[in-house]
C-alpha cells in the first residue's frame, strides 16, 4: 500500500470503472477529463478525496470518479459535505452541482457553504438549463426562455452565480469554460489549492436541451473578442493580440473598453483580492462586454472546519467522563 | 392540641403562577432543589407562555410551574394543585379552574388593582364575587413586604420587585418545612459578582421565610408535611428530560468511541437540548447550528458518512423537513439519530403545549417503503437510556433511528439514582477489514443487516453511495427489478430485525393477563402508572404495558395482549398508537384520546378504565 502512496498516479487512477452514461456530446465528459487530469496533477489521493453531489446530470458525477463518493439529494451536498467534513476536517472534499440543484431548490445550502467558508471545492456546472427532468428553464436561463414549462419563455431574471456567490461572502470565486481544457485545469487547480470554500461556475454545453446557449463567448471566431482571462497582477486586456482593455469610469463607477495599444495606463490591472473589482467583472457578458474567466475573487480566511475544532473546548476530543458529567449539579445519598 | 393548619399528606400538588416576567420557573426550580434534599420524591411541569414576553397582567403572559412532592413513587406532576401560589390576577384566573377543592390559595394582593384586575379580564374583584368560595385564601402583600425586606440595598424599585419570588420561596419553603441554606448558597454563587442583588435576594427569602415563623398571620398560613420517599440506596441528582437526553448522547458517544456530532435549528420545544449539548464539547460533543432544518440532518448524514455519530433534533414542524433526507440515510445505510420533541399541531399548532402526535410521522412518513427502528423515553431520567439505546440501533443496524421526546418530557424532572455507565456494554458498529476488499463492502452482519461502515480515507476501499438504489452484492448503482425487490426486502427486514436484540415487553404495574390491559407509550408513563397501579390495588384485574420500541414492537407484545380480555390505549393524539396495533397486531384496542396541550389527569384515565371494565361482559366482570 505505501509503495502505491508514493508513486505518482495518473488521470487513469482517478478513473472508475462505471459506465458513463450522459448523453453523447455532454460537456461533462470534458470537465470530467479535466478533474481527473488536475487530481493527478496536485498529487491529490484517491482515499482522502470525496465528491459530494446532489441532483441532477451534474451530480451523476461522483460514480466515475475513482474516490469516495457520495450521490446525495436534490440541492443539499453543500449541508451534507458541510457535516463530513465537521467529521473529518482533512479530508479533500468535492462538491459537484449544478444551476438548478445548487441556485434553485439548494441556493439558501450553497450560501451558507460559501459564508461560512466550509474547505470545500464547488464546482457548479452551469448549463441554464434543466437536463435530467428534460428541458425545463433554469434559475440561469435568461428571460424569454422558451421550454416545455415555459412556452411563452420565461419571464424571471436569472441568476449570476459569481455574483450570487460574491454576496454569500465567497473568498474564491473563478469561472471555466467546459471544453477550454487549459482555463478549465488551472482554475480546478487553483481551487484545490485555496484553504477555503473555492466555487467555480463551469460554462457547461447541453447539447441536448440547450445547445450553443454559450456560443456567444466559446465559439472559436468569438471567443478573443468576448473572453477575458484574468490573472492577478496583470492588466485586464482582450481582443486579438490583447488589443483591448478594461478601463474604469470614474464618474459612474462602471467599466468601459479602451484601445488597450494606444492607452496602455488607462487599463485596470487584476487585483483578484478586491471584492469591488470582482463584482464589475462578473457582471460583464455579450453583446457589450468579454465574459470574465479564470480566477475573479480570491481573498483567503479562516476555514470553517478548521475554526470549529479550534475553537471547540477540547478540539473535539474527549477529555471527560460521562460519569462525572452525571455529578455535575448538586446529588444527595440514599442509605 | 389540634393544629388545624397543619396538614399531613402522603403527597401534595404545588402549583406557582404569575408573569413571565415574575421569575416564578426560578422560584420552582430552586424549590425542587430543596425538596430533593429534604430526601422527597417530585415529579415537575413546567408551563410557560409562547410569547417571550407577553403584555405584563394578562391571561396569556401567566408562567406557572408545578411540583409534585411527596413520600412517593410519584410518576407525574399531579393532577390538581392543592396550593396555589399566584402572583397577580391572570394568573389566578388561568390557574383557579385546575384547583382541587378547598386548595389553599395564596395571593399577593399588591397585584389586585383595578388595573390589574382589568388586564386579567376580571370585571369584579374575585375575591369579593364570590369565585373563591370553597378555597382558602391567605392574602399576603408580597411585593410591600419584599420592597420593605430590600429596601437597605439601594435597588431600582423594579430590582427591588424582581425580589418577589424569593420572597415567596422563602415563605413557601418555611410552609414545607425545608431549609433555606442550600437556596442561599445558589443564590451566592449565581450573583456572586453582584453584591446587591446577591444580598438583597437572600434577605428577601429570608424575610418571607421568618413571615411564616413569625407574623401574627402565621398561625393563619398552613403548613404541610410530607414523608420522607423511600429510594432504593444509591447517589441520586434531579433530571430533566432535556439535560438526560443530552448526556445520554454524551454517554452513547463514550460506549461507542466516536465523537457525536449534533446538527440542529432552533425550534421549541426542542431547542434545550440543542444548548445542553453546546456545553458538553470536552465529551466529545461538537454542536453544528445549521441554516434549516434540511440542513441540519444533511449535515448531521455528512457527519455519519465521515465516522461520527450524527445526530439531528426537532420538533414535528422540523422533522416533516427533514423527511427526504431520512430516506437518503435509508437508501445509503449510514447511521443518524433523529430526535423528535413532539408538540402540539399541525403545522405551528401548539408550540409549547405538550402532544404525542408525530407517532404516524415516524413509523410512517415517508415517501416509498422506508422502515425507521422507532424508540420513545417515558420520563425525564429514562431519556438517558432511550438516547443510548437509539445510538445503539442505529449503529449496529447502520440506519437512521427515531427517538420521540415531547415538550413534557424535555422540561419535566424528577429525582434519578446516578447508573453506573461501567455497566452498559459498549455500542459496536459492523466493520470491515480492508485486506477483503470492495468485494466485502456490502456484506452484511447476518443477524443485524448493517453493512461495514467504511468511512472516507480508509485506504484500498473506495466506492461510492447515494440514494440511487443499489446492487444488493455491489452496491453499484442498480435499476434491476428483481434487486430492488431484494433491496426493499433486505430494508423491511433489517428494521424488523432490531426486535432480535430488544428485550421482551414487560407489564410496568398491575396484573400480568386478566381483563384489561393499558397500553401507553412516551410520556404519559407516570401518570398511566399511576392510574393502573390505582386501580389494580382495589383487585381489578389491569396491568400497564408501557412500550419503548415503538417499530419494531418487542416479539412478545402480541401474545402479552392476547392475555387480557380488552386493551385500551390512553395517548395525546387522535389514536395513532392505537392505529399501530391494529395493523402490526390485529389487536383492536379501545382509546381514550386528548389533545388539550395538557398531560393526561390520573382521574381522567382512573374514570377511562373503569368505564372499559364496566363494559365488558358480564362473565369477566369483577367489581372494582
Amino acid at each position: 500500500m505505501s509503495a502505491a502512496i508514493d508513486s505518482k498516479l495518473t488521470p487513469k487512477d482517478f478513473t472508475s470503472e462505471q459506465e458513463v452514461r450522459w448523453c453523447p456530446g455532454c460537456g461533462d465528459y470534458a470537465i470530467l477529463k479535466s478533474v481527473t487530469r488536475v487530481l493527478a496533477d496536485v498529487g491529490a489521493r484517491p482515499e482522502r478525496t470525496v465528491f459530494v453531489s446532489g441532483i441532477g446530470c451534474s451530480s451523476r458525477f461522483p460514480y466515475y470518479v475513482e474516490t469516495y463518493g457520495f450521490h446525495t439529494i436534490h440541492g443539499r451536498a453543500p449541508a451534507i459535505a458541510t457535516g463530513l467534513k465537521l467529521a473529518q476536517p482533512d479530508l479533500d472534499v468535492w462538491v459537484v452541482t449544478g444551476d438548478g440543484d445548487g441556485l434553485s431548490i439548494g441556493g439558501n445550502h450553497l450560501l451558507h457553504a460559501l459564508r461560512r467558508n466550509v474547505g470545500l471545492k464547488i464546482l457548479l456546472f452551469n448549463n441554464e438549463v434543466y437536463g435530467l427532468t428534460k428541458g425545463q428553464y433554469s434559475p440561469t436561463s435568461r428571460r424569454g426562455t422558451r421550454t416545455p414549462s415555459t412556452p411563452y419563455g420565461s419571464i424571471d431574471t436569472p441568476v449570476v452565480p459569481g455574483l450570487f456567490a460574491l454576496g454569500a461572502g465567497a473568498r474564491f470565486i473563478a469561472r471555466g469554460i467546459d471544453v477550454d481544457k487549459q482555463g478549465l485545469e488551472a482554475v480546478l487547480a487553483a481551487a484545490h489549492g485555496f484553504d477555503g470554500a473555492a466555487f467555480v461556475e463551469i460554462f457547461q454545453n447541453c447539447i441536448v436541451y440547450n445547445d450553443n446557449v454559450f456560443a456567444a463567448f466559446t465559439e472559436k471566431e468569438h471567443a478573443p473578442d468576448a473572453q477575458l482571462r484574468v490573472e492577478h497582477g496583470k492588466p485586464l486586456v482582450f481582443g486579438e493580440d490583447g488589443s483591448k482593455g478594461l478601463r474604469l469610469d470614474p464618474r459612474t463607477l462602471s467599466l468601459s473598453i479602451v484601445d488597450a495599444k494606444e492607452r496602455p495606463d488607462e487599463v485596470l490591472v487584476h487585483d483578484e483580492t478586491n471584492a469591488t473589482l470582482a463584482q464589475l467583472l462578473l457582471g460583464l457578458g455579450p453583446p457589450e462586454f468579454p465574459v470574465a474567466l479564470g480566477v475573479i475573487y480570491r481573498n483567503p480566511a479562516p476555514r470553517f472546519e478548521q475554526e470549529f475544532v479550534a475553537r471547540h473546548p477540547t478540539q473535539m476530543k474527549r477529555t471527560a467522563k460521562i460519569a462525572d458529567a452525571l455529578r455535575q449539579t448538586s446529588t444527595w445519598v440514599v442509605e | 392540641m389540634i393544629d388545624h393548619n397543619l396538614f399531613e399528606s402522603d403527597s401534595v400538588v404545588v402549583r406557582f403562577a404569575g408573569d413571565s416576567g415574575d421569575g416564578v420557573q426560578l422560584m420552582g426550580t430552586q424549590f425542587v432543589g430543596a425538596t430533593a434534599l429534604a430526601g422527597k420524591d417530585f415529579g415537575t411541569f413546567p408551563d410557560y407562555p409562547a410569547e417571550i414576553r407577553a403584555p405584563a397582567g394578562t391571561t396569556y403572559g401567566v408562567s406557572a410551574y408545578q411540583i409534585h412532592l411527596g413520600a412517593g413513587p410519584i410518576t407525574t406532576a399531579g393532577d390538581k394543585p392543592q396550593v396555589l401560589v399566584a402572583f397577580n390576577p391572570a394568573a389566578l384566573k388561568v390557574n383557579l379552574p385546575s384547583l382541587d377543592r378547598g386548595a389553599l390559595i395564596i395571593l399577593n394582593t399588591d397585584s389586585f388593582t383595578s388595573r390589574g384586575l382589568q388586564k386579567a379580564g376580571y370585571s369584579e374583584d374575585p375575591r369579593k364575587s364570590g369565585a373563591l368560595d370553597g378555597f382558602q385564601v391567605v392574602e399576603i402583600d408580597i411585593a410591600t413586604h419584599t420592597a420593605e425586606a430590600v429596601k437597605s440595598f439601594g435597588l431600582s424599585k423594579s430590582d427591588a420587585g424582581r425580589c418577589k419570588n424569593f420572597w415567596a420561596l422563602g415563605l413557601v419553603q418555611w410552609m414545607f418545612g425545608h431549609e433555606i441554606a442550600s437556596i442561599e448558597a445558589w443564590l451566592a454563587k449565581r450573583f456572586a459578582s453582584n453584591d446587591a442583588i446577591r444580598e438583597a435576594n437572600i434577605a428577601a427569602l429570608r424575610a418571607g421565610h421568618a413571615f411564616g415563623e413569625t407574623a401574627e398571620l402565621g398561625a393563619a398560613i398552613p403548613r404541610w408535611r410530607t414523608p420522607r420517599a423511600k429510594f432504593p440506596p444509591g447517589e441520586y441528582r434531579g433530571i430533566r428530560g432535556s439535560e438526560a437526553l443530552a448526556l445520554g448522547l454524551a454517554a452513547a458517544g463514550e460506549l461507542a468511541d466516536r465523537p457525536v456530532l449534533f446538527c440542529s435549528y432552533p425550534i421549541t420545544p426542542a431547542s434545550p437540548l440543542l444548548h445542553r449539548l453546546a456545553q458538553m464539547g470536552a465529551h466529545g460533543v461538537g454542536v453544528f447550528q445549521a441554516e434549516d432544518e434540511i440542513a441540519a440532518v444533511c449535515a448531521a448524514i455528512g457527519a455519519s458518512y465521515g465516522g461520527a455519530i450524527g445526530v439531528t433534533s426537532s420538533s414535528g414542524p422540523g422533522i416533516a423537513l427533514k423527511t427526504e433526507a431520512i430516506g437518503l440515510a435509508i437508501a445509503a445505510e449510514l447511521p443518524l439519530v433523529i430526535v423528535d420533541s413532539q408538540r402540539g399541531g399541525p403545522s405551528t399548532g401548539l408550540p409549547t403545549k405538550t402532544e404525542q402526535s408525530d407517532l404516524y410521522q415516524a413509523v410512517y412518513g415517508r415517501n416509498a417503503d422506508a422502515p425507521v427502528p422507532v424508540v420513545a423515553a417515558r420520563s425525564p431520567s429514562d431519556c438517558f437510556d432511550a438516547a443510548i439505546d437509539a445510538v445503539r440501533i442505529a449503529l449496529r443496524h447502520m440506519t437512521p433511528v427515531f427517538l420521540l421526546t415531547d415538550g413534557y418530557l424535555a422540561n419535566a424532572a424528577e429525582p434519578w439514582r446516578i447508573p453506573d455507565i461501567d455497566a452498559y456494554p459498549r455500542i459496536e458498529a459492523p466493520t470491515l477489514d480492508p485486506s477483503r476488499g470492495r468485494e466485502a463492502l456490502f456484506e452484511r452482519d447476518p443477524a443485524t443487516l448493517g453493512r461495514p461502515w467504511v468511512v472516507p480515507g480508509t485506504p484500498g476501499l473506495t466506492h461510492r453511495v447515494g440514494g440511487l438504489e443499489k446492487d444488493i452484492r455491489t452496491g453499484h448503482i442498480s435499476y434491476d427489478a428483481a434487486n430492488h425487490q431484494a433491496m426493499t426486502e433486505l430494508r423491511a427486514r433489517k428494521v424488523a430485525s432490531v426486535a432480535d436484540f430488544i428485550p421482551d415487553q414487560e407489564v410496568a404495574v398491575g396484573a400480568s393477563e386478566g381483563d384489561l390491559a393499558v397500553v401507553g407509550w412516551g410520556s404519559t408513563y407516570g401518570v398511566l402508572y399511576q392510574a393502573v397501579q390505582q386501580i389494580a390495588r382495589t383487585g381489578a384485574r389491569v396491568g400497564l404495558i408501557h412500550l419503548r420500541y415503538l417499530n419494531p414492537f418487542p416479539r412478545n407484545l402480541g401474545a402479552l395482549l392476547s392475555r387480557y380480555e380488552r386493551v385500551l390505549v390512553p395517548e395525546m393524539n387522535m389514536g395513532q398508537l392505537a392505529t399501530l396495533l391494529r395493523d402490526r397486531l390485529d389487536v383492536r384496542p379501545a382509546q381514550l384520546n386528548k389533545v388539550t396541550g395538557q398531560p393526561f389527569l390520573v382521574s381522567e384515565v382512573v374514570a377511562a378504565i373503569r368505564q372499559e371494565l364496566a363494559s365488558l361482559p358480564k362473565a369477566q366482570f369483577r367489581a372494582v
